[in-house]
Parts: structure tokens; C-alpha cells; sequence
């Protein structure tokens, strides 16, 4: 598909929608559609996968701009040209994951604790909100502080605040060296071991716990990376690439499974006891579990440790897929989203249950 | 810089009744003597006597002077440690000033799970000091970190000299405890990776105190580099010292630290600070690097050849720690030295796209000429953070203003290179006009939305951060019609 600015369609379209209190329906390209609550009331689709395009790249200031349709392989090729990468490692999905629905759903995978996730790489947008009006947030540079971090805000929203038309992201270098090695332990081991590596500056890129084995990425420098060999001693992986690109695109055999796929957030440490197969990435910060149990034996023991599970895959998908909020913040996000689009014009429903 | 006699207006006796029904007698301040110390923060130009100060110590008192200044309809104006350089906590006068100062306690330091939890009045490097007998440390180190507040980095996402590699104080904070406007206390993001719902972290951080008041920070602390080193390179001309800022970069080297300096910088705090920089160069590079002592002494050796390669007439690699800290003293004593050869300066703050940098410069230079006034230049070169001294002298009629005039004619031209008005100071009253630059009607109409899904009477540091469209449309006019400031209808002083 050829690069081409639709902005100003995909205006017409909002306002147009706006204008006759419809709604719309994001789509990029499709590759996260399995994601979020079931549309209420789904409306017509608002095609995004045309408006694509890098739009500028300058490797030395460390900052790609691209159109939202743009596919995330199509900038990992271009980077990479460059010796550059995205650093908070998104998936690729088969080619259809692009930039705008990334950014909608915030997948970050397995470097996200040591190198940021997302919202950590976005430094500006341009956004379509409710009214239809084409704005712009942030820019292309590290710091910015002039006006509210709208850009940021856009990042795990779902679309529910505005059609994101345009993102420019951080980028870095990619590292010199990248090596995976394997240690067998126990699971309560493995959830001390991984959060101590914390202690020092290793150059850690992933740490990630399954089936009695802690598989640890180390990226950086050469002489980084050997020196942190040494010290950790393990058992060094033939292909460093393979279980983190699983990982990543959902390919790990864990995800092939009938059963509903959750995935939860926790603090450092936190070992709750679930009801199903686990799989633990993040060094122990995002939890996989597969399970049909009921939510409450799901949600009510990662809430007591401060956590919170979101329905990723399979299950209800009309019911409450994200964690629910506590009212007073449930209020204020809604008077939030009712200041992005205040006639409910983008994914009603797809983020929580319309109101009344 | 000089201040025309601010309006005052004394607080009600009935509000001084019902502040001191929250607060005891001590923490409720009033009488003009008392008032005095708060009537600016670190931008002095700006200054206003508050109504009323009150110093809360407990959440629930936040939580009770807020519900009294909502009962009246009266402004609230936070205020941390007021080193702030915008103006952002500029007291209202009709309003009360809320100063967080009391709350200056390190609740919980977890060496294990690399956090702390920490009122908004503690001190930026008092967190670091505390983290630093478990080998940690909190990343954002703004230049004012041994008096500034975290609570204030959080409003104006404050970042520092590290910020390329470790990020803003966005990139460093986990959980922040809120009181809005209308008494609800909430928990924003959380101790694990990420939370349900909006971001609410990336809309409160930088908010500049316009959304609701914090009352609790979690930080992530990190461990300390083990090793750092820093080379200090001389160049002939600004131009070589940009090509080799990016000549690092796309050498795949992330420094901990880059700063640029020109010539004029170079010899005013030489004079001063005696730290052994090379006078004649046009300008200077610092570059520190961090890690492992393999990695440093490898990114060193490349930095190093990078600075050759782009011309540099000099290159230095600091010999020790000592000499690491006197090539940094001169650069964080830079203010100061500029203090010292003339009777004020303007610190700039803006943010443009590297590349920009030498033709960003070479109008400076033209303008300095033009306006009649010296303008030494010290530089984030690794992040594109500007900040331009303009050395001016309020005592000569007509001097300040040439000076705004010419910020204004900098700041409008960082925008118009890609950049941006504030790269870490923040907007508060400073830079309002210029948000008009750099914003059109619609986008600052949905600031003021999102504004008012927090705080719908407006009373949370009312006229900061973001201009009315009708306080545009009279910037824009005045600026299309004169083409220069000031504008004599505005409190500019």
C-alpha cells in the first residue's frame, strides 16, 4: 500500500459522524480486534490502515514521526536500516499491527521495565478528537512541558479520547550484543531473583519465568554484556531471539490455549495464588494466566496486592475487561472522555460500559 | 528586576475564622509581614501577595481548605518549595496560597523493591541522599535539586542534566495520591507496571498545579552507576560542536549527560569558577557517560573519537572524580557566574530539534547585535533544551523590556524550527503568551476542557499554564499589528 495523508478525510468523517450523533468504529489494521469490551453499539468502521507513512525520521535527533496506519514492521524495517530500534519493543502481529492501534491498546513487550513502556517513548501526537477538530500535541522533541501531556493520555485509551492520526516516538540504538540465559528454580526463586537484578546496573532487557526456568536477556555493549555473563554464570541459549519474539507477538506456546487469557499487573514481589497456569514476564511485573475461573477468584487477589487483570483474550467480552475503577475515579475518566468527544462519537463501549 | 507595588486585599475575617477552624493558628498566615516571603517563586520578576497563606500538615486538612475554597468560590494557588522559574506558583490576589512545605516526610523507603514513598515537600536530593546507603538513587536531578520539591517536579514534570538517558519525572514516579477540587482523594497509577483506565499519571504530571493538589509521591528509585567519566571537548566553531552532538548519537551512544556551552559562557564562568576550561573555544562539550567500568571505558574511548572526528581542537578525558566534578562545577555554576558580570540575566527555556541548533544560534547572535544586549548560551545539547542568558540591566529604562522582547522573538523561534516555548520550567505566567504561539484556538480549548473535568469552577490555579482564547485573540493582534512586545495593557514587569 502506498503512503498517503488522509487527514483531512478522516476529518470529514468525524465531523460528519459528530454532526449526526453516530459513532465510529477505529480500525487499523484489524490485528488487535480481539482486544477490549465488545462495542455496544457498534458503528461503521473508520478505516485507518490507508493514512500511513513515515513521515520524518531523523536518526540523530532519535525521533521517528509516522501516520497512524502505519504498520509497525514497516517501522521496525526503517529503524533498523539505521541501526536504531523502538525500545519499548511492540508487537508486530503478521505485519498489521500499526502505530495508532499500538498506541490505543499500549502493548509494550518483554524490554518494558528496563526500557520504558509506550507512553514512555511518545513525544507527540496528532489527534482527531470528539468535535472533529484536527489537533496537535507535544512534537518531536525530549522535553516539552507546554500545555497538559495529551499525547501520553492517548496512550492506552482505546480511541476513546480521539482518533490519533500521527505519533512521533523516541527511539534509541539497538545494542551491540544481545544474549538469553537460562536458570532452573523455583517459582517464589525466581520472583526474589529477577526483582534483585534490580540492584545493580546489568544491562537486563528481559526477565521472564516459565516452566521451572527464569530466561534472562542481557543487551548492550559487548563488553557489557560479557562482563554481566560472567557474574550471572546460566546457561547460555542457542538463539537469543526466539522466546522474547514469542513472547512479544503472543506466540509462546502458552497463548495457544481455548481458555481465556488474562493478563495482570503487580508490584515487585507479589505472588498471588491464581487459578490456572501462569506464566510470568516483566521480571515479575506482568503475570499471563489462563484460566475460565470465575473473575472475583481472579481480580479480588491481585487487587489485594495492589494489581489489577485485565480479560486480554477469550472470555466475556461485553463485561468488565479492564479491572473496574473505584467510583470517584470511574466519574472523572468519564469527564474526561466526555471532554475528547462529548457526543461518544469513537469505540463507545470498547473501553467501559456506556453509561445508562 | 523591579516591581511596580502589587494590589493586596486583605482576607475576610469569617475565611480567617473558618481556615483556623481546620488549621492551628500558626499555620494560617494573614498579616503583610508574614505574607511577604510568598508573594514570588524562583521567577521574581512576578510578584503578588496572597489573601491568605495556609500551611496544611495532614491530608485532611488539604482536603478541608479545599472544601472551603470551593464553599466561597475562592482560588488556590499550590505552592512546594517556590523555586519554581515560571511563575507557576505566583500567588492570586484574591486567593489563598497553599504552601506544601509541612509535608516533608520520606514515608517508606523499599531498598528491596527500589521505591519510596514521599511527601510532596520533600526535597528532590533529599531522596537520593536517603536512597543512597542501599546503592540507589532517584534519576531526575532538575539544577535546583538541593532546594527544590518533588511536589513541584511533579507539576511541571521537571527534568535535568541525566534526562536523555533516564527520562522526566514522568518516566520516574509510579503513584501519585491526589485531592481534587471537590474533596475526592484518588489514587493515580500504581505500584505495578501500569493501571486500568486513562493515563492518569501522564495528565497530572506537568499539569503545573492546574489539576488537583498531590499529597503522596511513589518514586522508583534506580542503582547507582557504578562508574561515570566525562570528556570535556573544545571546538573552533558552534557549528562542529552541533555535528558532533549528533555524531555521539548516531555513533549509537547514549550519554548520561551532554551539555553545550559557547564562547561567552565559557569565559564568564572560567573567571568564576576557575574549573580549567579552554577560554578561546567557541564552544565546549561535556559528555558523561555511566555504566560498568567496561562500558564506560568503551563509550569513552568512542566518545572521545567522535569529538576528534568532528574537529574538536581539544579533547579531555577528566582524570579522576575530582576533575570530573570541577569540569561539572563550571557549567552548573553558570547562572551565577552571569549574576556576577552583569545586574541581571533572563534565563530562556526553550527545546528545539538538534539539528536546528546552529541556525537557532546564528539568529541569537544577529538579534544580541540588533537589541543591543549579550546573550550567553549554555545548552542540554543531548535533549535540545535551550537555555539563553540574556544579560540585562533593569535600571536602564527600556532595558527589561527590549530584553522580553527579545525571549519573546527566541521562544516564537523555537516553535517555528519544531520546537517548543518551555522545555522544562514550565509555562505558568511567564510563557501564557506564548502558548499562543505555539497552540491554536482548538487545541487550548481542549486543555481547558480537560481542565474542567477536574476542576469545573476553575479554581485550581486559575490564569497558569493555559491562555483564554480571548487573551490569545489580544496577544495575536497586538503581535500581528506591532510585530514585537510589549504590550502595555499586560502586567509584564
Amino acid at each position: 500500500m502506498r503512503d498517503a495523508d488522509q487527514s483531512a478525510a478522516l476529518r470529514d468523517q468525524v465531523a460528519a459522524a459528530h454532526a449526526a450523533g453516530g459513532s465510529l468504529e477505529i480500525c487499523g489494521g484489524g490485528s488487535k480486534r480481539f482486544y477490549g469490551r465488545e462495542s455496544d453499539t457498534p458503528g461503521p468502521v473508520l478505516e485507518t490502515v490507508g493514512h500511513r507513512g513515515v513521515v520524518h525520521y531523523a536518526p540523530t535527533e532519535l525521533v521517528v514521526t509516522a501516520r497512524a496506519g502505519t504498520p509497525i514492521r514497516e517501522i521496525n524495517a526503517v529503524l533498523s536500516e539505521n541501526g536504531q530500534q523502538l525500545p519499548f519493543e511492540p508487537p508486530e502481529l503478521d505485519g498489521d499491527a500499526t502505530v495508532g492501534g499500538t498506541l490505543a491498546a499500549a502493548f509494550s513487550g518483554p524490554a518494558r521495565p528496563w526500557c520504558g513502556a509506550v507512553r514512555d517513548h511518545v513525544l507527540g501526537t496528532r489527534v482527531i478528537n470528539g468535535r472533529g477538530k484536527l489537533l496537535r500535541f507535544g512534537g518531536e522533541v525530549m522535553k516539552n512541558v507546554a500545555g497538559y501531556d495529551v499525547s501520553r493520555l492517548m496512550v492506552g485509551a482505546m480511541g476513546t479520547l480521539g482518533l490519533v492520526l500521527e505519533a512521533s516516538l523516541k527511539v534509541l540504538p539497538k545494542p551491540e550484543r544481545e544474549v538469553t540465559l537460562a536458570f532452573h528454580m523455583e517459582r517464589s526463586d525466581a520472583l526474589v531473583f529477577m526483582n534483585g537484578l534490580g540492584d545493580r546496573p546489568l544491562p537486563l532487557t528481559g526477565a521472564v519465568f516459565h516452566g521451572g526456568i527464569v530466561y534472562l536477556r542481557l543487551a548492550g555493549s559487548a563488553a557489557a554484556v560479557s562482563v554481566a555473563m560472567s557474574e550471572l554464570s546460566g546457561e547460555e541459549l542457542p538463539s537469543s531471539d526466539a522466546i522474547w519474539r514469542s513472547l512479544r507477538e503472543f506466540e509462546h506456546p502458552f497463548f495457544d490455549t481455548k481458555l481465556p487469557v488474562w493478563r495482570i499487573a503487580l508490584p515487585a514481589l507479589a505472588e498471588p495464588e491464581l487459578p490456572g497456569e501462569v506464566l510470568i514476564d516483566w521480571g515479575g511485573g506482568q503475570w499471563w494466566l489462563r484460566s475460565d475461573a470465575p473473575v472475583a477468584t481472579i481480580r479480588d487477589p491481585v487487587s489485594a496486592l495492589g494489581g489489577h487483570a485485565t480479560l486480554f483474550r477469550g472470555g466475556d467480552r461485553g463485561g468488565e475487561v479492564f479491572h473496574p475503577l473505584p467510583p470517584a475515579m470511574a466519574a472523572l475518566q468519564e469527564r474526561i472522555r466526555r471532554a475528547f468527544d462529548p457526543a461518544g462519537v469513537f469505540n463507545p463501549g470498547r473501553m467501559v460500559a456506556v453509561a445508562g | 528586576m523591579t516591581s511596580s507595588a502589587p494590589t493586596t486585599k486583605s482576607a475576610a475575617p469569617e475565611l480567617l475564622r473558618e481556615l483556623a477552624g481546620v488549621l492551628p493558628a500558626a499555620n494560617v498566615l494573614s498579616r503583610p509581614s508574614e505574607l511577604l516571603p510568598y508573594e514570588c517563586d524562583g521567577l521574581s520578576a512576578y510578584r503578588q501577595r496572597p489573601m491568605v497563606v495556609v500551611l496544611p500538615e495532614t491530608v485532611e486538612q488539604v482536603a478541608r481548605i479545599l472544601a472551603i475554597c470551593r464553599r466561597r468560590g475562592l482560588p488556590v494557588v499550590a505552592r512546594g518549595a517556590g523555586t519554581g522559574l515560571s511563575g507557576g506558583a505566583l500567588p492570586l490576589v484574591e486567593g489563598v496560597l497553599m504552601v506544601l512545605a509541612k509535608f516533608n516526610r520520606i514515608l517508606e523507603l523499599d531498598p528491596v523493591r527500589r521505591t519510596a514513598r514521599v511527601q510532596p515537600g520533600v526535597r528532590n536530593l533529599a531522596i537520593s541522599e536517603a536512597a543512597a546507603p542501599h546503592g540507589l538513587y532517584y534519576a531526575p536531578d532538575p539544577s535546583s535539586q538541593i532546594a527544590c520539591s518533588i511536589g513541584g517536579n511533579v507539576a511541571e514534570n521537571s527534568g535535568g542534566v541525566h534526562c536523555l538517558k533516564y527520562g522526566l519525572t514522568v518516566h520516574n514516579i509510579l503513584k501519585l495520591e491526589v485531592v481534587t477540587i471537590d474533596g475526592d482523594r484518588l489514587t493515580l497509577g500504581s505500584n505495578a507496571p501500569d493501571s486500568p483506565g486513562y493515563d492518569m499519571m501522564a495528565a497530572m504530571t506537568g499539569s503545573e498545579g492546574l489539576l488537583g493538589i498531590v499529597v503522596e509521591i511513589t518514586v522508583r528509585l534506580l542503582p547507582l552507576p557504578t562508574h561515570t567519566s566525562l570528556v570535556l571537548a573544545a571546538f573552533d566553531d558552534v557549528e562542529s560542536a552541533g555535528a558532533a552532538v549528533g555524531g555521539v548519537i548516531a555513533a549509537g551512544i547514549i550519554p548520561a549527560g551532554l551539555e553545550m556551552m559557547d564562547n561567552f559562557a565559557i569565559r564568564a564562568t572560567e573567571d568564576f569558577a576557575h574549573c580549567g576550561y579552554p577560554v578561546d573555544a567557541e564552544a565546549i562539550l561535556l559528555c558523561e557517560v555511566d555504566g560498568t567500568a567496561e562500558d564506560t571505558r568503551e563509550q569513552l574511548q568512542r566518545v572521545a573519537a567522535v569529538m576528534r572526528e568532528h574537529g574538536a581542537t581539544e579533547v579531555r578525558v577528566a582524570r579522576d572524580e575530582a576533575e570530573r566534578l570541577l569540569f561539572w562545577k563550571g557549567r552548573k555554576m553558570a547562572f551565577p557566574a552571569m549574576g556576577r558580570i552583569s545586574p541581571d540575566y533572563y534565563c530562556i527555556d526553550g527545546t528545539i530539534p538538534r539539528d536546528q541548533l546552529p541556525r537557532v544560534l546564528g539568529k541569537m547572535k544577529e538579534w544580541s547585535a540588533e537589541f543591543g544586549l549579550r546573550v550567553a548560551n549554555v545548552f542540554h545539547a543531548g535533549d535540545g533544551n535551550l537555555h539563553p542568558l540574556i544579560l540585562y540591566d533593569a535600571n536602564q529604562p527600556g532595558e527589561l523590556e527590549r530584553t522580553e522582547a527579545f525571549a519573546g522573538k527566541i521562544l516564537d523561534l523555537c516553535v517555528e524550527v519544531g520546537g517548543t516555548i518551555t522545555g522544562e520550567h514550565g509555562v505558568g505566567v511567564e510563557k501564557i503568551n506564548q502558548m499562543c504561539t505555539q497552540f491554536a484556538s482548538d487545541e487550548l480549548e481542549q486543555f481547558h476542557a480537560l481542565k474542567e473535568a477536574f476542576d469545573p469552577r476553575g479554581l485550581l490555579n486559575p490564569g497558569k499554564a493555559v491562555p483564554t482564547l480571548q487573551r490569545c485573540a489580544e496577544f495575536g493582534a497586538m503581535h500581528v499589528h506591532r510585530g514585537e512586545l510589549p504590550f502595555p495593557e499586560l502586567e509584564r514587569f
